[in-house]
């Protein structure tokens, strides 16, 4: 068990830092924090609102996700598949789990890191007024929990071409729709035709509602199941691609 | 000793029989030449001999571990250099190789004691801090070796591990095989038959996923009436 941990953690920190090798990491930090700054103050009007709470970042979170964490996550196998580095690696004394999971964890942290880094907005509010600091807590955390989810389908999608424009493009429209299931256009589409149950079903595979629910501080153990689960089947069925896909 | 043992390995692509029934020994100490013209399967049964494609039938069998019941404990026998000599490019030479390396399961002691080896034999002293992308193909190639020598493997197995490289190299590069191979069994796939004759003590030439010869490369060589070329062309027209 020891040693299963010590080479996902070589895969971790190779790819951890192989986001810092490139202007990658400086690129993604500089929009993700220039986006949420700058939809948190203008477009969701912070300080016109006089609330002291967060409602106004966070709510932005799922439409920013969907285009940044495919950039992220699209190179995860695209690219070793690309270069012809699966086969270095995949011949190496590694298993798939160990490799799905240290690519994906690196992609995961690095976002952490991102998150963290638009703490000054949360220390903002709280100069500014008395917010419930542990609505904001379950926020920060539902929306890495929310990303995690993003990641770990683009990753999914990632091992399925060669072609990193390709596995962007595929992973935005996929998250896409994972957050716009829950979108009363949809629903409202959906419920005309089909049963209430079904309504139902694709209301509850939504990223949306799941992350709303969470954003109002509503500390839902569902919610936090489903974000879990679906990362765990995302990353079973990444485990499985790999097996599959690895010779094409 | 016997290092390698794969037995009637078969492996086809939709409705392409890329290899069939091939059967391969290695003993220490051994270098086999594996040559046959494009696509007759070479680079494929590489990628079975070292667990990156599993083989529709046929065992192979790694030291004493089955390679598809214990792949972790078979792969660390194993170096191997894929066919393009692929590497990270944006890692540098020295930590790329630390990377292997620490996969491989080395301690950070043995590891530092075999980069030191590797970049002496090798040649890579003076790139070891660069990045692998501003390399000349040549760097590339041997990076590539070190990667598969890091761990000082019983068995190498090498995809054309001369390709790209100018006579000066090519012959840099048939000295360490040949400086390494007494305790290892190695394996190369090469279009170069001089090399076959310079390095190989036995020479294996495929086709149409078939063996169509296996024989010291010395027997072959005692024929004076036809050197290795003039065979190759006969028997895979």
């Amino acid at each position: 068990m020891k040693l299963y941990f010590e080479k996902l953690m070589i895969i971790f920190n190779r790819e951890f830092t192989g986001y810092f090798r490139t202007p990658l990491a400086s690129i993604f930090l500089l929009v993700f924090l220039a986006l949420s700054a700058g939809m948190t103050f203008f477009m969701g009007q912070f300080f016109q609102r006089g609330q002291a709470d967060l409602n106004s970042f966070f709510v932005w979170h799922p439409w920013l996700f969907l285009v940044l964490m495919p950039a992220i996550g699209m190179r995860l196998w695209a690219e070793e598949r690309k270069s012809g580095t699966i086969e270095l690696l995949m011949t190496l004394p590694v298993t798939n789990s160990q490799l799905v999971l240290g690519k994906f964890l690196a992609s995961w942290f690095f976002t952490l890191l991102a998150i963290i880094m638009t703490i000054p907005i949360w220390i903002t509010v709280n100069y500014l007024g008395e917010p419930d600091n542990g609505v904001i807590f379950i926020s920060y955390l539902g929306s890495w929990l929310m990303a995690g989810c993003f990641l770990s389908l683009t990753s999914c999608l990632s091992m399925l071409t060669k072609n990193q424009v390709i596995a962007f493009i595929v992973s935005t429209i996929s998250c896409f729709i994972m957050v716009m299931a829950g979108f009363g256009l949809v629903l409202a589409s959906v419920r005309s035709w089909a049963p209430l149950w079904f309504t139902e079903v694709i209301q509850s595979f939504s990223f949306l509602s799941h992350f709303k629910r969470i954003q109002y501080g509503v500390l839902d153990l569902t919610t936090f199941i489903f974000f879990i689960s679906m990362i765990m089947i995302c990353i079973s069925i990444n485990i499985f691609l790999v097996q599959l896909k690895k010779a094409d | 000793m016997k290092l390698l043992e794969a037995k009637n390995l078969y492996k086809s692509f939709g409705n392409i029989d890329a290899v069939s029934d091939i059967s391969i020994s290695l003993n220490v100490g051994e270098v086999i030449g594996f040559l046959g013209p494009n696509g007759a399967g070479k680079s494929t049964t590489m990628k079975m001999l070292t667990g990156f494609l599993e083989a529709d039938s046929g065992s192979i069998e790694i030291k004493k571990f089955d390679l598809s019941k214990d792949p972790i404990n078979a792969k660390s026998i194993i170096g191997y250099l894929p066919e393009g000599a692929p590497s990270y490019s944006d890692m540098t030479v020295k930590s790329f190789l630390f990377f292997v390396g620490k996969m491989r399961g080395l301690t950070d002691e043995l590891l530092e004691k075999r980069l030191e080896i590797m970049l002496k034999d090798i040649n890579l002293y003076e790139v070891q801090n660069q990045i692998i992308e501003t390399l000349s193909k040549g760097y590339k190639r041997r990076v590539g070796i070190a990667q598969a020598l890091i761990h000082d493997p019983n068995i190498l197995i090498l995809d054309e591990p001369t390709d790209g490289l100018d006579p000066n190299q090519k012959f840099e590069m048939r000295k360490l095989i040949k400086s390494i191979s007494k305790n290892k069994g190695i394996i190369i796939s090469t279009h170069i038959l001089e090399e076959v004759e310079a390095v190989c003590s036995r020479t294996i030439i495929i086709s149409s996923g078939k063996v169509l010869l296996n024989k010291d490369t010395k027997d072959i060589l005692k024929n004076k009436k036809e050197n290795l070329d003039s065979i190759f062309r006969k028997i895979t027209k």
